[in-house]
């Protein structure tokens, strides 16, 4: 594994509306062997127009990976998947979908529309925090992300 | 975190031209944390053939996972890519890029073709194994992979 000189810290765009969940990937998020920092959405709306830097996002950074819930108000987790994963400028960046949904039209779903990789969540607190930090691990030290 | 399937192993398609490589990728997973199956082709056309069970692989699985390296002979990786990815049946494999090419052009133009993830091989035999060790890890414990 290469170790990782960083002289900025990976921006990770986080779209969830549980404030519970946010809390615990902050949480699990703070410990990382990699300096990151979060940036969070509540809805599938807000996560594009933070993507297309719209609105109060006009200076938002490209993030380096996007970790996407499924239900969310407004516009739901495929539907921001699909529009990322048709966009010239944002298809290159991984998301990981990261859902309570265990339902195989979903999965399916994700898969097809290009997720990167599709993660059920642990309802158990410990066992997600354990997730959150696999995530982690393995995007931001073992695979080799495209530039921003 | 989830254990691999008791009954069936997972079943990975390793395309990769360097026996080096593959005797190493070998050993990393006969020591996985879940039952596996490689399945070894050594250029583009044989991993295609593979894949829509042609000719002598008439009789194979669909893989659960795909390690594809890029320089290989006669079809190259993102060819590869390319085409499981826009062929509706393939598509929702995880296609993990496990390559030495660091070149930007090539890490862009996979996740632009919608590799699940690149990574580079390391050099060191001991990291490499690690690295597929990695890879088995997080995509066989971690992930929700696709029903077959």
């Amino acid at each position: 594994m290469k170790s990782q000189l960083q002289t900025k810290p990976i921006d990770i765009l986080i779209a969830e509306d549980s404030p519970t969940d946010v809390m615990l990937m902050r949480e699990a998020l703070d410990h990382a062997r990699v300096l990151n920092t979060l940036h969070v959405v509540e809805d599938g709306v807000e996560a594009m127009e933070f993507l297309r830097r719209e609105g109060k996002h006009s200076a938002a950074p490209r993030p380096d990976l996007i970790l996407l819930d499924l239900n969310m108000p407004r516009k739901n987790g495929l539907d921001v998947l699909g529009e990322i994963k048709t966009d010239e400028n944002l298809q290159s960046i991984p998301v990981v979908i990261l859902t309570l949904s265990r339902a195989e039209a979903d999965i399916l779903k994700a898969y097809k529309h290009s997720a990167n990789c599709y993660i059920t969540k642990p309802v158990d607190f410990d066992a997600f925090a354990e997730v959150v930090r696999s995530i982690e691990g393995f995007w931001f030290t073992v695979v080799t992300l495209p530039k921003s | 975190m989830k254990t691999g399937p008791k009954n069936n192993p997972i079943n990975i398609l390793l395309a990769d031209d360097s026996p080096t490589d593959v005797m190493l990728t070998r050993e990393a997973l006969a020591h996985a944390k879940v039952l596996n199956t490689l399945h070894v082709v050594e250029d583009g056309v044989e991993a295609m053939a593979f894949l829509r069970g042609e000719g002598r692989h008439a009789a194979t699985v669909r893989p659960d996972l795909i390690l594809l390296d890029l320089n290989m002979p006669r079809k190259n990786g993102l060819e590869v890519l390319a085409e499981i990815k826009a062929d509706e049946f393939l598509r929702t494999i995880p296609v993990v890029i496990l390559t030495t090419s660091r070149a930007e052009a090539d890490i862009m133009k996979a996740y632009g073709s919608h590799a699940n993830c690149y990574i580079t091989k390391p050099v060191d035999f001991e990291a490499f194994a690690e690295v597929v060790r990695a890879i088995e890890g997080f995509w066989f414990t971690v992930v929700t992979l696709p029903k077959g």
